[in-house]
């Protein structure tokens, strides 16, 4: 659907790049396979953050993940915010643009968080078309990520790996599967994580996340996770990782740590153990 | 369930969550909801620290963060870059009744976010002092300057710079008076620049295309090695136009 001659991110590990870690990584003669970055940060007209990001897009493939296009919002997208997207994506000629599925613009207000959306046949018709603008725009693929929830609605009628197949196949979308959203996600609600890995649509998958959760507990002294990417990825996400990888082959596997970042050979030392997920993926 | 009325009870700690929330098995979700009345309320709070570090030295953490809570939900952002939110503190803080008895913090803040701006204000490249010195003093008094786009400034009745300084470098104890402050990136780094009397007149007129010597007019006595010496420190000059028109 989309004529891509850019080159794919790479089946290895990569980091969320912190600006902490510039010097670390530039120095290290083997960091990582690829880098993310947050779109919304590198949308300034020029300074250190632009300077970084020209640096590192020479030396790594980058990944540009939003976080403020709220595509799964009651009203259109944002046209200026999309027209930002497009200068920063036309500019560092990205690997991959990854979004979420998710809503943080209400009106003119923007909460500064990835709030959740009901799957019903209304919001699928609407995140469809706001995906459709996306990749019209950007003239690309992208990816969308599945959430991590705290929560249900009583109003949704498709389950979330049914609405993300459908999504693929009415947009050409691709998919950004977060294992950590997953077991989050599933142990909040009361689900198999595993379950929901054997019904995703796994070949749509372009990139996976992996994260740090904090636990806590709800009303009913229920489990309840969050998704907190402040610490280590925990041992059982680790494991469905590989449940993961065992059905879906090598994919290009991302260490995000956004709270507490922690020096640079910490971050290194998960990246490696992403490594040795990926090179325990039957051939 | 319709999104206004989640978007009312995130920003409203004591509102019910709306209804048709669950838990995943058919009970009501609780304080499930509050997971993301927390996510948006502490990452605009940390936002806000990060943005305002002299600020939050000033009424330290435990006041700053009472005063985020009441600032973020009077004024939410309203656009998805972060790195723009908190235009609307100067002037919620001047309106702020139970903080009226410190009136420097608006300008203080105000200093804040100019620096966050020049920090991603676009690049441009600084005249070389040396190309300076080298024009002849009548042909650098004909000329008109154009300024980098990171630089701004600030006029208080307050000594905001020095104040900055204390919090920010160790300076020394702010003495009373009014300060103002012109903030540039010489590099990648911005910093406040202590403008000598009558200089923020005189950028001011240079910035509305005025030639060097009707803008050092302007101020009635303005120190112009003190001002040249601010703008080359700063890297603020980056074109010097001897043409007739600019």
């Amino acid at each position: 659907m989309f004529d891509q001659h850019r080159p794919a991110l790479p089946p290895r590990p990569g980091v969320g790049y912190k600006p902490q870690h510039f010097a670390a990584l530039m120095d290290d003669p083997a960091p990582v396979g690829w880098l993310e970055i947050h779109a919304e940060n590198y949308m300034g007209g020029g300074g250190r953050p632009l300077a970084q990001l020209r640096a590192l897009a020479e030396r790594f493939p980058v990944s540009i993940h939003g976080v403020g296009l709220s595509i799964g919002g009651e009203g259109p997208l944002d046209a200026a915010h999309l027209a930002r997207l497009k200068r920063l994506c036309d500019t560092v000629q990205p690997a991959s643009f990854s979004e979420h599925l998710a809503w943080s613009t209400h009106g003119a207000e923007f909460l500064n968080d990835l709030l959740p959306l009901p799957y019903t046949s209304t919001t699928l018709a609407r995140v469809a078309d706001h995906i459709d603008r996306v990749q019209e725009v950007l003239g690309r693929q992208m990816l969308l990520e599945n959430p991590s929830s705290y929560l249900a609605f009583a109003d949704s009628t498709w389950s979330e790996t049914d609405f993300l197949a459908e999504l693929v196949r009415r947009t050409g979308c691709g998919l950004l599967l977060d294992v950590n959203n997953v077991f989050v996600s599933a142990t909040n609600l009361g689900y198999s994580p595993q379950g929901y890995i054997d019904a995703f649509p796994l070949d749509a998958v372009g990139e996976m996340h992996l994260g740090g959760h904090d636990a806590d507990t709800d009303d009913h002294g229920a489990p309840l996770l969050i998704d907190s990417h402040g610490r280590e990825v925990a041992d059982p996400v680790w494991a469905l990782l590989d449940h993961t990888l065992a059905a879906s082959g090598p994919k290009p596997l991302l260490i995000e740590w956004d709270t507490d970042v922690p020096d640079w050979p910490v971050l290194r030392t998960e990246a490696l153990r992403a490594a040795e997920a990926l090179a325990r993926v039957p051939a | 369930m319709t999104v206004a009325h989640f978007r009312a009870a995130l920003l409203a700690p004591d509102m019910a969550p709306p209804p048709g929330l669950t838990d995943g098995a058919g009970r009501p979700a609780g304080r499930r909801f509050d997971v993301y009345r927390n996510n948006v309320a502490v990452g605009l709070a940390e936002a806000l620290e990060t943005g305002f570090p002299v600020l939050r030295k000033l009424l330290g953490p435990e006041t700053f963060r009472q005063f985020a809570g009441l600032a973020l939900r009077a004024h939410p952002p309203r656009s998805p870059l972060m790195m723009e939110y908190g235009q609307d503190l100067p002037d919620f803080l001047a309106g702020f009744a139970p903080l009226a008895h410190l009136p420097y913090l608006a300008d203080v803040a105000r200093l804040e976010l100019a620096l966050r701006r020049a920090y991603h204000a676009e690049d441009a490249t600084p005249v070389a002092p040396e190309t300076l010195a080298a024009l002849p003093p009548e042909r650098l008094m004909a000329a008109r300057l154009r300024l980098a786009p990171a630089v701004q400034v600030i006029r208080s009745p307050w000594p905001i710079h020095a104040i900055w300084a204390l919090n920010m470098a160790g300076g020394p104890k702010p003495v009373a008076g009014a300060q103002d402050v012109m903030i540039g990136r010489p590099d990648l780094d911005p910093a406040p620049w202590l403008l000598p009397p009558g200089g923020a007149d005189a950028i001011a007129a240079l910035r509305s295309g005025a030639r060097v010597e009707t803008a050092l007019q302007g101020g009635g006595e303005t120190d112009l090695a003190g001002l040249f010496t601010c703008l080359l420190a700063a890297g603020a000059i980056v074109h010097v136009s001897e043409e007739e028109c600019p």
